[in-house]
């Protein structure tokens, strides 16, 4: 039986290609490997999240005193839409989908994505955007400064005169993340349905792959509306049509909608693969299967659908109709059904576990617990009259920066950590590790929970000064904000000299399951000398049974061997 | 273990032309995927439209009565039909006729430019331009919009009907065919919505 299992897959086989020389700058190529891609997607991402963390530091260095003494009010404004746009577009965005593409391809037994070539242009779009909004720096009257939602009429005002200002080139950049976006949401949902290893049915997929493509899905129908009021407002900016300025008869409330169509879920484009890192990571270090994992599986996409009908929770303020207000505060509640499903079932899975506090089981603790309470928080605002209360206060960019940097960033960490080994080939430092995660868990806490109480008293966002009286859950952020400035040292210090002198990785140093563990680390050219057949499910932790055709052949034969 | 090897190389020239067809396979959902995400954009163009027509308080610009319905419509008609030509050319290239593929591909092609030319002496006649009130710009930016996607399939269709000269290309079929063909039933349809909007609903 097994033989013949085995021979049915053979014919997949391809030549490996001869040992390519694993040089340094093959990252500095036009590599078509998903592996390189991948990796050059991650950091590159984290430089833009270096430049982005600065200037946040520089928006708490000035909002540690209540006067604007630091820098100018029209360069806070651009320090925060800058901050803003980079921390989204230029590192979020970039790193899930670098992670997407080192890792799905290997966790569907694929030699690489469905379209190489297309991968590796839409990765280098992420620099050239990336220039062409640090350019916005360099340009007369400095970058954009009407935040990243850019609404107009702020975003059509230009001084200046220039048809080359800050705005335009914003809108640019964006317009060029947004196909990069899709060219690699079209890769990536290509190769989730069409690229799967012999056996990997849907319901034998990672959950990862799952909470990706779940994620991508987003990407293909909501950027589209983005680009759509891009283009509107870009003509507004430069020919002068009236489609959004209420000077000529234009209507700003439907850019909103455009915006917000897209833009809200754009959060689920980034927490749902951080959803489905945790849902890999719990299993490994609770050494426990996943609890329910068709429905963790399947609440991806429910949370996909839902989605689509929720983004005027952001208009509340914005004139809304009430009949609105009232469908919409509903979905918005909605959502947190299967979001509660996921989290329910991530507890249960640690549960009575033999839980390994490994770093990134750590980070991916820390970020359940910053969720849990950003999903709250969540709800609070979902709900009409609350959020009329705190609209555009402290409350809301706490909430949010709970979403972005307790649970995403912190969940890329633990993603970066857990599969480190198997991206380098070498093991990371442990105990820098631990630091690393110490330092970032209250730095987040300290930063982003004093923002609430700040906004309930009424401190309001975007203001480079502010009554006095909120001056104490200031100083309190400021000081978190640097904290979390400095944790980023001992992960630089780690990632850098771990991947230059750290120990040699074992193919699979966390005795994790899944089709990546079964390849060397880091894995050859084409990942696998045979494409695998898969026979189980994934998380069959403690089940000890045998997760492709090929481990049960070779158990079958280390059996008869014995007897 | 070695009898897997020796099975694979038995099977390598099937396996070639298998993954060849595999690849154009994925090509093809990777381009209705795209097709799918890129009819948002014009689905987002079409509902601000139809709230700007419904909300504005000026919707046409002082001057202007509205369009004149004629023309568009045969430009329509032309259009519309070329999905039956482009149709028959695939059904020749399918029983390996590749001159009635040609003969019908080149037809297509002439109906999408005869499109295109309908459409700038249309704009050349109208009374508006793109920055005269929401009209001008809604109008203007959805027939722009549209014309270069139609402009985007007659250049995609030069290049595959060039493509079928190299010899032995299309003797298999050709996934390029196919995709602009679908991409050319999109633009159409696209066009029904468009003028269902702007020339029928006035």
């Amino acid at each position: 039986m097994t033989n013949l299992s085995i021979d049915a897959l053979a014919p997949n086989r391809q030549e490996p290609s001869p040992g390519e020389p694993e040089n340094w700058w093959r990252f500095f190529t036009f590599s078509t490997d998903h592996k390189v891609i991948g990796i050059q997607y991650i950091v590159t991402a984290f430089v833009f999240f270096l430049i982005g963390g600065f200037l946040a530091m520089v928006i708490r260095g000035e909002l540690i005193t209540p006067e604007a003494d630091l820098v100018d009010r029209t360069v806070y404004n651009a320090l925060f839409t800058m901050h803003g746009t980079i921390m989204l577009f230029m590192w979020t965005f970039p790193v899930l989908n670098g992670l997407a593409n080192y890792l799905v391809p290997l966790q569907i037994g694929a030699r690489d994505m469905a379209f190489p070539r297309l991968n590796a242009v839409a990765f280098w779009m992420v620099p050239l955007f990336g220039v062409i909004l640090m350019a916005s720096f360099l340009v007369p009257g400095g970058p954009s400064q009407s935040g990243w939602w850019a609404y107009p009429p702020v975003s059509l005002q230009n001084p200046t005169g220039n048809l080359i200002n800050g705005q335009f080139l914003w809108i640019l950049a964006v317009a060029l993340s947004g196909i990069s976006s899709i060219l690699g949401a079209v890769n990536i949902v290509t190769t989730i349905i069409r690229m799967r290893a012999p056996g990997m049915t849907f319901f034998k997929m990672p959950v990862f792959c799952w909470t990706v493509a779940a994620a991508q899905t987003i990407q293909l129908f909501g950027l589209p509306a983005l680009t759509a009021g891009a283009v509107m407002l870009l003509f507004d900016l430069t020919v002068g049509t009236s489609f959004f300025n209420p000077e000529t008869g234009g209507d700003p409330v439907l850019y909103q909608h455009f915006f917000w169509f897209y833009s809200h879920p754009a959060v689920y484009v980034i927490i749902l693969p951080v959803f489905g890192v945790f849902s890999e990571l719990f299993p490994v270090y609770a050494r426990k299967p996943l609890f329910g994992y068709h429905f963790v599986a399947i609440s991806s996409f429910v949370i996909t659908g839902l989605s689509a009908i929720v983004w005027v929770h952001h208009m509340f303020a914005s004139g809304t109709p009430g009949w609105m207000r009232m469908l919409f505060m509903a979905s918005t509640m909605l959502i947190s059904v299967p979001t509660g499903v996921k989290i329910f079932a991530w507890v249960a899975t640690i549960w009575g576990g033999k839980i390994k506090l490994t770093t990134p089981m750590l980070f991916a603790l820390g970020g359940l617990v910053n969720f849990l309470f950003a999903g709250i928080t969540g709800i609070m605002l979902a709900s009409v009259p609350f959020d009329i209360h705190v609209n555009n206060t402290y409350f809301v960019v706490g909430h949010f920066h709970y979403v972005i940097y307790g649970a995403a960033v912190m969940g890329i960490y633990a993603a970066i950590y857990h599969w480190f080994p198997k991206m380098t080939g070498r093991m990371y430092y442990e105990g820098l590790g631990k630091l690393h995660f110490v330092l970032t868990f209250i730095g987040v806490n300290l930063n982003f929970l004093p923002m609430h109480p700040a906004g309930l008293m009424g401190m309001p966002r975007r203001v480079a000064s502010y009554d006095p009286e909120f001056a104490f859950w200031n100083v309190l952020a400021s000081l978190g904000g640097f904290l979390l400035g400095v944790s980023t040292l001992p992960f630089l210090l780690n990632m850098i000299s771990a991947w230059v002198q750290g120990d040699k990785a074992p193919a699979n140093p966390w005795r994790a399951i899944g089709l990546e563990w079964l390849v060397a680390s880091p894995p050859p050219h084409e990942n696998f000398d045979e494409i695998p057949t898969i026979i189980a499910e994934p998380y069959g932790y403690g089940k000890n049974e045998p997760l492709t055709a090929q481990q049960a052949a070779l158990q079958q034969l280390a059996s008869t061997e014995v007897a | 273990m070695s009898s897997i090897n020796l099975d694979s190389t038995v099977n390598t020239a099937a396996e070639a032309s298998h993954a060849h067809h595999e690849e154009g396979e994925h090509r093809l959902v990777g381009f209705i995927i795209f097709l799918l995400s890129e009819s948002v954009i014009f689905l987002s163009f079409f509902v601000g439209y139809a709230v700007y027509k419904t909300t504005a308080l000026d919707w046409l610009p002082p001057g202007v009565e509205g369009l004149e319905v004629r023309e568009p419509l045969i430009n329509t008609i032309v259009l519309v039909s070329s999905s039956l030509v482009i149709y028959i050319a695939e059904r020749y290239l399918k029983k390996e006729n590749l001159w009635g593929f040609r003969a019908f591909w080149l037809l297509t092609m002439a109906m999408g430019s005869f499109f295109l030319y309908g459409q700038a002496v249309e704009w050349s006649g109208l009374n508006f331009g793109f920055t005269d009130g929401l009209y001008g710009g809604m109008f203007y930016l959805l027939t722009g919009f549209h014309g270069l996607h139609v402009l985007t399939g007659v250049l995609l269709q030069a290049i595959m009907l060039g493509r079928s000269f190299i010899p032995g290309n299309y003797d298999n079929g050709e996934v390029g065919v196919i995709a602009t063909s679908l991409f050319w039933h999109f633009v159409d349809v696209i066009w029904i919505v468009l003028f269902i909007l702007i020339y029928a609903w006035q």
